[in-house]
């Protein structure tokens, strides 16, 4: 039994097999999420799905301004014309980094506008929103697509990351995020309240390194409002 | 040999193109030595336009013709042109060797004394070139200094000054009538890649870049089609210019058959740049350009760029400019971050019905997004522009739906309707 761990190392090396290097990751700017996947891998395609109000869009502008903080030019494909410039902003995004393709809806666009960003090269981070999009207009984008934008993205130092309702590039991506919404904090009297924020939940479905179970405990962030 | 084209009086600003262009007909190297007198060599020009003084007479009927009372002189040095033809009236040429002696009886005035050096001469009694001619080296250096030394070999008709010719700002055109109208695309590509090509090779062959293309096409019912793109950095390279030309004219197609192309470009310094190792990841700003043309050709122009913030109060009140990446490389400082919770709007707002006893919405039914209100927080009135038509007056709500999402919902008080502006997510 011991001997397997060898022979299994010298068949691998007779066959010119390679074990692939850990992808190169970059913060969240959550610590709760990046102590969980370890950060986002470059060259590689990030899922984050969840139904409305999980925290997608929060967790994107927080990436998008981790981005920012690195100097990188960012560019969002925003499929169904969701983006709010002044939330993400006041959230410390530099604007001025940010290339922001409006698609009015159509996925088609969405995607071609994607893979012409992903192909142009020197992007830090590419974000294709499809959240907005129907999940059975979202599941009919062919795999083919998906593939595509992950062998143009691989061995660049480019993020890209896919925001959806439902996972839909299947075995495309590397790393597969999926946010829920645990609780809304309200504050005030009942005639006078307000909405002091959201407690999120992040679970890895598909680590690119298998996390501990323990820290699943501890993926929940609070995002504050105002 | 240098001629001298001198038109005493000449209006600044009327006289002067044409002087300087009667000069060009007949050397490349002009040199517009004052408001009112060109200077050209003409060495190597016998064969073209004959001996010295055929030469003169050709300028001064040509100088006739554009309407200048032009007289010419002809010298070995330039300086000595200029001042035999502002000394003496209609034509005169003066051999190699004879400039001192042709510039001696002429006033000293033509040589432009310093206000000084020139009541200086009349006290001397120096009215004549000649007259400062005859004077000592040593003593005129003494007494008058460098100036009064330059003005005596001057008045010898010793000048050795070279030629300092006049650089007309260069036209960067190229244009094509065709023999046959054009009335698709892809031919008129081939036409504008002929074209690109040799714009560039003109371009390159003087160091400059072009920062602006415009192209002007004639159609066959005489009317023109007239496309600009401005770059957002010069650039120099045929087949970027021609992929945008050709994602433009897809966009805006002519609407008649090309029967001529015109193309221009704006010159400008090349872009120098010096990448180094810690600099941030960008894109290559060529083919950033040429990727942001692909996808507002897919998208539509105003559909891709910047996000820009404008100074309202007004809600969702952006523009979109154009992503440059020297805007992006600028230096920014690092803002703070806060982790907010962030909106994601529907543009536009969706209607909604809502159900308000007391003014508090309870129920909302606006497409897709449905519900009974189980939390809400508000109203929050944002009200402004009143002084405009499109002014906005609403009383905004936070609301938690059944269906588990949390949505800002707001009644636009001067149309009376309740919307659905985005989810908070």
């Amino acid at each position: 039994m011991s001997s397997a761990p060898l022979i299994q190392a010298d068949l691998l090396s007779r066959l010119g097999w390679r074990p692939r290097a850990a992808p190169e990751t970059v913060a969240t700017g959550v610590a709760p999420i990046d102590r969980l996947t370890g950060g986002l891998p470059r060259g590689a395609v990030t899922e984050i799905f969840g139904p409305a109000s999980s925290g997608r869009t929060s967790l994107l502008v927080s990436i998008l301004a981790d981005a920012a903080a690195r100097q990188e030019t960012c560019a969002v494909v925003d499929a169904c014309d969701a983006f709010d410039p002044a939330s993400a902003a006041a959230a410390g995004v530099d604007l001025d980094r940010l290339l922001w393709v409006r698609c009015a809806g159509n996925p088609e666009h969405a995607l071609k506008a994607a893979d012409l960003l992903v192909n142009a090269g020197g992007f830090g981070l590419i974000v294709l929103d499809i959240a907005g999009v129907a999940p059975r207009i979202a599941r009919r984008i062919p795999l083919a697509s998906w593939f595509r934008l992950r062998r143009a993205i691989e061995n660049t130092p480019t993020l890209l990351i896919v925001v959806g309702r439902e996972p839909c590039a299947g075995s495309c991506v590397s790393l597969l995020l999926e946010m829920k919404k645990e609780s809304v904090v309200w504050s005030g009297a009942p005639n006078a309240r307000l909405l002091r924020g959201v407690a999120l939940q992040a679970i890895p479905r598909k680590p690119v390194r298998p996390a501990p179970a323990a820290f699943a405990a501890e993926s929940g962030w609070v995002a504050c409002q105002r | 040999m240098f001629a001298c084209l001198h038109v005493p009086g000449l209006p600044r600003c009327t006289g002067r193109a044409a002087l300087y262009e009667c000069a060009s007909a007949f050397s490349p190297l002009v040199e517009e030595t004052a408001p009112d007198a060109v200077v050209l060599a003409i060495g190597g020009t016998e064969n073209l336009f004959g001996s010295p003084r055929e030469l003169a007479a050709a300028l001064a009927r040509r100088a006739a013709a554009l309407g200048l009372d032009a007289r010419v002189a002809i010298a070995s040095n330039p300086d000595a042109a200029v001042h035999a033809a502002r000394g003496r009236a209609g034509i005169t040429v003066i051999g190699p060797g004879q400039e001192a002696g042709a510039l001696a009886p002429l006033p000293v005035a033509v040589l432009s004394p310093p206000p000084e050096i020139a009541d200086t001469f009349v006290l001397w009694g120096i009215r004549t070139c000649g007259d400062l001619a005859r004077l000592g080296e040593a003593g005129v250096a003494e007494r008058l200094g460098p100036e009064g030394v330059r003005l005596r070999k001057l008045a010898r008709g010793a000048g050795d000054r070279p030629l300092a010719p006049a650089d007309p700002p260069p036209l960067f055109e190229e244009t094509i009538e065709l023999e046959y109208p054009v009335a698709l695309l892809e031919p008129l590509l081939f036409i504008l890649a002929r074209l690109l090509n040799q714009l560039c090779t003109r371009l390159e062959a003087r160091g400059l870049a072009a920062n602006e293309l415009r192209v002007r096409l004639k159609l066959t019912d005489q009317s023109e089609h007239e496309r600009a793109h401005r770059l957002p950095f010069p650039m120099r390279d045929s087949r970027t210019f021609l992929k945008l030309l050709q994602l433009d004219l897809d966009a805006h197609p002519p609407p008649a058959p090309v029967t001529a192309v015109l193309l221009s470009a704006g010159a400008a310094s090349p872009r120098v740049v010096q990448n180094g190792m810690f600099v941030p990841l960008a894109p290559e700003p060529e083919k950033l350009e040429l990727t942001l043309a692909r996808i507002a050709h897919v998208v539509g122009e105003g559909n891709v760029g910047a996000p820009e913030l404008t100074d309202t109060h007004r809600p969702d009140a952006f523009r979109v400019k154009r992503f440059s990446h020297f805007s992006a490389a600028r230096g920014q400082p690092r803002r703070e971050r806060a982790r907010l919770l962030t909106l994601r709007l529907f543009r536009p707002p969706l209607r909604a019905e809502v159900e308000a006893p007391a003014g508090q919405p309870a129920l909302v039914r606006a497409g897709a997004v449905w519900g009974r209100v189980t939390a809400r927080a508000g109203p929050w009135r944002t009200a402004g522009d009143w002084w405009r038509p499109d002014a906005f007056s609403r009383d905004e709500w936070d609301v938690a739906l059944t269906d588990g999402a949390l949505y800002r919902l707001y009644l636009d008080r001067l149309a009376g309707e309740w919307y659905v502006e985005g989810s908070y997510d």
